[in-house]
């Protein structure tokens, strides 16, 4: 499914990622981990076309879509959420998801229809799905954090997905909404036939969820492969030493 | 880029968010009807101000479509202004086409123009795209101010002349009017379709497209949206109208002088955007009446006026963010909370 | 063409440049740091020009008048942009870009008029102090000293300036913000503080400049509305924030006018705003700034 191999960059001399190959298969859920600064949030932005990769490349499918455009990927079946909540703060909830129908369907180019009426059925179903129903005429910035974080998910999901990149899709939540979150994720995924490729912090959350987990350390991918053999890697667990690496599983 | 999600301003530059039944009134159509009216019921003086308003109506919604929609700050925008303006007038006066082919000609140009510039201009961000709007008007500005021969350089094109109305003078009860007010008329229809159209933009799926670029851009591109391409749109639509606004503008004035030009002019069809309220439709043109009706006003008691505008700009940006229509629908909302309450 | 009509027009170049780098100079580093355009720049100093007139009135049988009311007018023009900053502009700092630009708008049209309120609209004029009303003969031109004293203290304030910058604790912390208004807040500087700062420096060097300028030139209305637009060329050309950029896009602008006018005459106004937009087009940054 995603195919990256040999992803390099570099800012200022301080190589942020360095010989980066990874790949996902279709139906995965993977997970990148790693401390803070090891180049998670660099690689995510390599694979969604906010970055240019000084060398290496990113196979979707078997194409090459490295350095393509946001635009372009997400027409291609990526989606994507980030780790600083993205939506559209002044739109409502409605309007959000509607909009992100629109550009998908390839409406966007009709100047001369109410956007009201197209995809009101579409939009209340996903509304549904991501648990935001009753909230269609809430101004999107005025929702509680966690919601916002589940109208993002909504965003990303509009497109159609066939692969979903999440950055820390938890962070800043309690641990309720945590929970929640992981469902929901676990259960879209399994209805849309997703695949997942996220980071997080939380290595509850990682080991109780991912199917493979890969581990960079200063950009560099120090382990890769299945929960248990994470676990046990001796490298990984000088990283991550005193962080309490996957304890209580 | 990441754009903080913290809850909107009191004034959400949003989509107007009326009550139905407020939406369903055909607003243009009204007021269109009830401004018709100005020739027979009001004074030469009173045509005079509603055309100026209503000419600077349309200005400052095609600003707005990049302002409180797309989310373009355009400090140059009154360069598409003046393009309309001297396209319609030298053609109309220097090469004697009538005004049938010469105003859309001025339309046609001005669009070019935009493509041009804007093609330039929505590959910077923020500032930067400020600035280079900027200096594309005073680009326009230092052609038209030093083009002798073509712009008229200083002395500007005066006299252009007026459309050939004799066919409104058929038709019934519109013969006895002055051709200044047959203009008014002819000038008021045009702006009352331009608007008309504006609206249904606004509201379509690509003005919907647009507002998510406003209000967050990197999320745009990852729900699809190709932003540099509906930015350069909107810019083009935007200062299509503009021009316009321009060439009837050069009409109404009898003559198009460098002035009209000149940066500070930019500023002026801003301020008419926020003191209505750019997260409105009606926004503009309700700042465009009331900043024309004072300037008039005051200008009949002071020659202060800069100093009164720039005290009304002050309120504005610390006192009413939303402007006269936030205002309104803020009000409005409360005394329908407290009733429901 | 003579030698020294080239050196004429070299010269007057430069005089033009060495004005304007006092101008753009504080608005560049207002937009370094706050990342704000301030129109209102071109206003104080318009205020500079007017009340270093107003002083020269005063102090007229003191003899020293110029001197005096030039720093006068530097000085209250530095006290002023304090009150600006302090009382309105820190709010808008959290605010988009539009509301700050109109804020600095609504100062360009209330100090305008204010100008015209005091002084009236009638061309006022400075006589050149003294000791610099002479000139000197230079390949076989006449160069006028006061000409020549423009031309030196433009790059004494850009060296005085850039050792400030490069050598001195508050330097740093302009750069730090310069950078990286999180990592100043980290260092625990006073971020307030910094920022009134460098907005009164700008204030007093427009204040500075508009009361050097009136020697040369009268003082009019509308002279607020012409300068601002030149220093935004300036500052562009040099690159937005930038000290140098700025010192060397005013060397490039009073150049390309000065011969702009010999090359096409009428269409040196075109030129350098094409100048400015071909800049921002292939260097948004400037020729001599970092991308951001």
């Amino acid at each position: 499914m995603l195919e990256i191999s040999d992803l390099s960059k570099s800012f200022a001399g301080f190589r942020a990622v360095a010989e980066v190959s990874l790949t996902v298969d279709t139906r995965q859920i993977a997970a990148v981990i790693g401390p803070n600064g090891a180049g998670k949030s660099t690689l995510f932005n390599l694979i969604t076309g906010h970055l240019q990769p000084d060398s290496g490349t990113v196979r979707l499918d078997g194409r090459d879509i490295t350095g393509a455009p946001p635009y372009r990927l997400c027409g291609m079946g990526i989606g994507r959420s980030f780790q600083r909540t993205n939506i559209f703060p002044n739109l409502t909830v409605f309007e959000n998801l509607q909009a992100a129908f629109l550009v998908h369907r390839g409406r966007g180019r009709n100047f001369w229809s109410l956007a009201e009426s197209f995809y009101r059925d579409e939009t209340a179903g996903l509304l549904a799905s991501i648990g935001l129903a009753g909230q269609e005429k809430t101004i999107a910035g005025t929702l509680s954090y966690g919601n916002q974080k589940q109208l993002e998910l909504g965003l990303a999901l509009a497109s159609d997905p066939q692969i979903l990149l999440l950055d820390e899709p938890t962070a800043g939540m309690s641990a309720g909404e945590t929970h929640d979150t992981i469902r929901l994720l676990q259960r879209i995924a399994e209805e849309r036939a997703l695949t997942l490729l996220f980071t997080e912090h939380d290595m509850e959350v990682v080991f109780g969820i991912a199917q493979k987990i890969a581990v960079l350390h200063q950009g560099r991918l120090i382990a890769e492969g299945v929960p248990d053999e994470v676990r046990n890697d001796p490298e990984v667990r000088r990283v991550y030493l005193g962080h309490g690496l996957g304890h209580g599983h | 880029m990441t754009t903080e999600t913290t809850a909107p301003a009191a004034a959400p530059i949003g989509v107007a968010r009326e009550g139905n039944w407020v939406r369903r009134i055909p607003w243009t159509l009204i007021v269109f009807l009830v401004l018709a009216t100005v020739p027979w019921v009001g004074s030469r003086y009173d045509t005079f101000l509603a055309e100026q308003i209503a000419i600077d109506a349309l200005f400052a919604v095609s600003l707005n479509l990049l302002l409180g929609t797309t989310g373009l700050v355009s400090f140059g925008h009154v360069a598409y202004f003046g393009v309309g303006a001297y396209v319609c007038g030298i053609l109309m006066k220097t090469y004697e086409v009538p005004f049938i082919f010469a105003f859309p000609a001025a339309g046609l140009g001005t669009a070019l123009f935009a493509l041009v510039s804007g093609y330039f201009c929505v590959r910077l961000i923020k500032l930067y795209f400020a600035m280079l709007t900027l200096a594309f008007s005073q680009i326009v500005w230092a052609v038209a101010y030093k083009w002798n021969d073509v712009t008229g350089g200083d002395q500007g094109l005066p006299e252009i002349p007026f459309p050939d109305l004799d066919w409104m003078s058929a038709i019934p009860g519109l013969g006895d009017l002055r051709t200044n007010d047959q203009f008014y008329l002819l000038a008021l229809a045009i702006i009352a379709v331009s608007l008309a159209i504006l609206h249904r933009l606004v509201r379509s799926p690509f003005g919907r497209v647009l507002t998510t670029i406003r209000d967050n851009p990197e999320r745009a591109a990852f729900i699809g949206v190709n932003v540099r391409a509906y930015q350069l749109a909107a810019f083009v639509v935007a200062g299509t109208f503009a021009g316009f606004a321009g060439a009837l503008y050069g009409i109404f004035s009898r003559g198009v002088f460098a002035d009209f030009v000149f940066w500070s002019k930019s500023a002026e069809v801003m301020i008419m955007a926020i003191l209505g309220g750019m997260g409105y439709f009606w926004g503009p043109p309700v700042g465009a009446a009331v900043l024309v009706w004072l300037s008039q006003k005051i200008t009949a008691y002071t020659e202060y006026w800069p100093f009164m505008l720039g005290t009304i700009l002050l309120v504005l940006l610390f006192a009413l963010p939303g402007g006269i229509v936030g205002g309104l629908a803020a009000l409005w909302n409360r005394i329908q909370g407290r009733r429901r309450a | 063409m003579a030698a020294s009509f080239l050196f004429s027009q070299v010269m007057g170049g430069l005089t033009t440049a060495m004005f304007l780098f006092l101008i753009a100079s504080g608005l560049s580093l207002v937009f370094g740091i706050m990342r704000v355009i301030n129109f209102a720049h071109g206003s104080f100093y318009m205020l500079g020009a007017y009340l270093a007139w107003q002083g020269v009135q005063w102090l007229h049988p003191t003899g020293a008048g110029f001197w005096l009311a030039t720093l006068f007018a530097a000085v209250t023009v530095g006290v002023l942009g304090a009150i600006i900053e302090r009382v309105f502009f820190r709010s808008l700092y959290g605010r988009e870009e539009l509301y700050q630009l109109l804020f600095t708008y609504a100062l360009v049209l209330i100090l305008g008029d204010a100008a015209k309120f005091l002084w009236g609209v009638e061309q006022l004029s400075v006589s050149t102090p003294p000791i610099l009303s002479g000139g000197i003969e230079i390949f076989g031109t006449t160069q006028p000293l006061y000409t020549l004293f423009i031309i030196a203290i433009g790059p004494a304030i850009a060296i005085a300036g850039s050792l400030v910058l490069s050598r001195t604790g508050i330097g740093r912390l302009v750069r730090a913000a310069q950078m990286d208004r999180e990592m100043l807040d980290a260092l625990g500087a006073n971020v307030g503080a910094i920022y009134t700062g460098m907005f009164v420096f700008a204030s007093f060097l427009a204040g500075l400049s508009g009361a050097l300028v009136t020697p040369i030139q009268s003082i009019v209305p509308g002279m607020d509305v012409l300068i601002i637009v030149q220093a935004f060329i300036v500052v562009v050309i040099g690159g937005m924030g930038s000290f140098w950029g700025t010192f060397w896009g005013s060397v490039i602008y009073g150049e390309v006018l000065s011969f702009g006018i010999l090359i096409f005459p009428g269409f040196s106004l075109f030129s350098v705003f094409a100048l400015m937009a071909v800049i921002l087009i292939v260097r948004p940054w400037g020729l001599f700034g970092r991308p951001l």
